[in-house]
């Protein structure tokens, strides 16, 4: 009970605090270059300097956190990662040099390339699948909410799910697992799925995917409504089947939209990290950059030299996209 | 559109694909109100229907025993207290339907055993069962489904998941409030207020959209650690993860508001502005309840992902029993308890109930943001 009431009295300070910096500035800026001092020159210099002043009053806190949450740690980590164990010596580039080497780092970035292949294309196609079907039923809003529901469901959550699915037993034991029961029941064997290196991948990503398909059915699902009618309509008039129509007409017309639920799950899959934690912790062959990374940050006393250069090849593999996406922006403002 | 066939493939692969993504969660969510022995022994999909299972009861030790014309009697219910029907009985593991429920079996030393369909027995033997190991019953009988709530109570009481819901509250609340107010701010001055470098910003805040968070893990970590030592705090603070879960969440919280902000008519501000209103006033009166559709939106990604994190609470907050969060309760249950369905299950839909709920009652708005976040 004690510590609801701590936590709802440090939400309304905190409340209180944001709330007090935006009045508080905005008034202190108000009396010092003030409208209204009785000569219209004053005045109009005033209304101007407060202008020049005021958009970074209210930027201020943002500016603030991103700098510090994000943006100097990109530097800070790149500066970390040239350095040993604590971050105090410098070791040129030797943090680099090892981590080619090491077994594990190639497992990792093996695995992780494997994901970014199979999880993005299976989910947006999957979703692309949803959407096309959904849209023609009339209980399709349903299906869609079932469909997107473990967007919902954290991480280990899905895990948790997931782990009894596969769930194995030995011996002549009863399957309690789904999957085995249904391998059992059609006369195979069953398995261990999340022990059997390099199959295991698979298995994990089909959580991501599980969750990411409803993420992609719901945008991918506007941009198919957003197709113009006319341009369908001419194709049913040359005699086009639904088939033909999907994949000529209506495909080539939401590419762009594609592309964005494609490069968004990317970026997810490249972060993955609960879920090899929960489901193996890296065991059996499956462990990815993120979850490798977070071993060498705590496991072992820690080694951030080691940590922070792994970090660093994450970046790198988010970086274009990143590069993709504000030049999209950039295109997109001017046209405005 | 008519052709039958056609239909009907498509509302049958609706179907599958429903099922495939429900499935799952649905077995888990029976299996966390079934009993635990039962779990063990036969798969989730057999308890929706009724369950033919072997069983084992032990007669009391002479407890209500009674005594007529020399001969001790016992009676009672080997189902004790639930319902179902016995199929056979047996005395020995090794033949436990050696006999048909109603048969009298003979146990040996002028004692006998009968099981009735409905579960009671009746022991009787020339000496009284008190002193003697409990006359050991198997049977075979069919049960209705049953299920019980005792996992939760375990979960929520002996577990630990109580403790680790109230931690989950206290980090996703504020981790959702605070950085709604610092960004609409932000989107404000970003689409409405003329200022240099103002299309610089709008990128560098796109391009900060996929940083990816083990990027910032090690300097904030060093950080936090060097504050906590020079200023005598602990480092591994609420309200460190909520700064954390903050410029984590600004992002996509200005990118959100400032596309929508832009898109309010131009017409109300200049006129307020007209009748002397100050940014300020503009803001706070007009622009902000205009802009509730995007903040709901906002608030229930950033609720949702604060909620679900693991990460950033290991990180941030650390692993000790009385701080970790329902995401890592359960990560620690599935290393401790790895077999034990009964808790894994029960546990699992404590830490997703949240979320569903604030799923089905806003699925609207968190669409409506998934529309409008996703980089154009």
């Amino acid at each position: 009970m004690e510590q609801v009431w701590t936590a709802l009295f440090t939400i309304v300070l905190g409340i209180f605090a944001a709330v007090s910096w935006f009045w508080g500035a905005n008034f202190c800026l108000d009396r010092l270059l003030p409208a209204r001092t009785g000569d219209p020159v004053q005045n109009a210099r005033n209304i101007h300097r407060a202008s020049l002043i005021r958009p970074w009053l209210f930027l201020g806190p943002a500016i603030l956190a991103l700098g510090l949450y994000l943006v100097y740690p990109v530097w800070e980590s790149l500066f970390l990662s040239f350095h040993g164990k604590s971050g105090q010596d410098f070791v040129g580039t030797a943090n680099y040099r090892w981590l080619f080497a090491d077994p594990g780092f190639r497992e990792s970035i093996f695995n992780n390339f494997l994901w970014l292949l199979v999880v993005p294309a299976a989910s947006t196609f999957l979703g692309l699948l949803a959407a096309a079907l959904t849209d023609r039923i009339a209980w399709g809003n349903l299906a869609k909410s079932l469909i997107f529901l473990p967007m919902a469901i954290s991480f280990v959550g899905a895990a948790v799910i997931w782990k009894f699915v596969y769930d194995y037993r030995s011996g002549d034991d009863a399957q309690i697992g789904i999957l085995n029961a249904l391998v059992t029941w059609a006369g195979g064997d069953p398995q261990a799925w999340i022990a059997l290196p390099f199959w295991n991948n698979f298995f994990l990503m089909a959580i991501l995917v599980w969750i990411q398909t409803g993420f992609a059915m719901v945008i991918l699902s506007a941009a198919l409504r957003g197709i113009p009618e006319e341009t369908i309509e001419a194709a049913v008039l040359d005699g086009a089947n639904g088939i033909q129509i999907f994949f000529k007409i209506m495909v080539p017309q939401i590419w762009g939209t594609i592309a964005v639920v494609w490069t968004t799950i990317t970026i997810t899959v490249l972060k993955v990290f609960d879920i090899v934690l929960a489901m193996t912790n890296g065991q059996w062959k499956s462990n990815v950059l993120a979850n490798l990374m977070f071993d060498w940050m705590f496991r072992g006393g820690g080694d951030f030299g080691r940590g922070a250069a792994i970090a660093m090849v994450i970046m790198a593999l988010v970086a274009p996209i990143m590069i993709w996406n504000i030049r999209n922006a950039r295109k997109e403002m001017e046209g405005r | 559109m008519a052709n039958n066939p056609y239909r009907w493939a498509v509302h049958l692969s609706v179907v599958l694909f429903v099922l495939l993504w429900t499935l799952p969660t649905f077995g888990l969510f029976v299996t966390s109100f079934r009993d635990k022995d039962q779990i063990a022994v036969s798969g989730w999909w057999t308890a929706l229907g009724s369950a033919t299972r072997n069983d084992m009861f032990r007669a009391p030790e002479g407890e209500g025993e009674v005594e007529e014309a020399g001969r001790f009697t016992l009676t009672g219910s080997v189902f004790a207290g639930a319902s179902g029907h016995v199929k056979a009985f047996g005395i020995s593991s090794k033949a436990p339907d050696a006999f048909a429920a109603g048969e009298v079996a003979d146990l040996g030393d002028g004692e006998s055993l009968s099981v009735a369909e409905d579960g009671s027995f009746t022991l009787s033997g020339p000496e009284s069962f008190k002193d003697k190991r409990g006359q050991r019953i198997f049977f075979t009988a069919t049960t209705p489904p049953s299920f019980t709530l005792d996992n939760y109570r375990a979960v929520l009481f002996a577990e630990g998941l109580g403790r680790s819901f109230l931690n989950s509250a206290t980090v996703a609340i504020p981790s959702t409030v605070i950085p709604i107010l610092i960004a609409a701010f932000a989107a404000y001055a970003l689409s409405w207020m003329q200022f240099p470098g103002r299309a610089l910003l709008i990128a560098a805040i796109v391009g900060l959209l996929v940083v990816p968070l083990q990027m910032s893990l090690i300097p904030l970590l060093r950080i936090y650690n060097a504050a906590g030592q020079a200023l005598g705090f602990d480092p591994k603070s609420y309200i460190g993860i909520w700064l954390a879960h903050t410029g984590f969440g600004l992002p996509l919280a200005i990118y959100l508001l400032r596309n929508y902000m832009v898109g309010l008519p131009k017409e109300i501000m200049e006129s307020a502005r007209v009748d002397g209103a100050t940014d300020f006033q503009i803001f706070t009166r007009i622009v902000l309840p205009l802009s509730f559709p995007a903040l709901a939106s906002f608030a229930i990604f950033q609720f949702l992902w604060t909620w679900n994190d693991l990460l950033v609470a290991l990180v941030f907050l650390g692993p000790q029993d009385d701080k970790l969060v329902l995401t890592g309760r359960l990560v620690n249950l599935l290393g401790s308890r790895g077999g034990d369905w009964e808790i894994l299950a029960a546990s699992a839909f404590v830490s997703i109930a949240v979320p569903i709920l604030v799923f089905f009652a806003l699925q609207k708005y968190l669409v409506r943001g998934l529309l409008a976040g996703s980089v154009k």
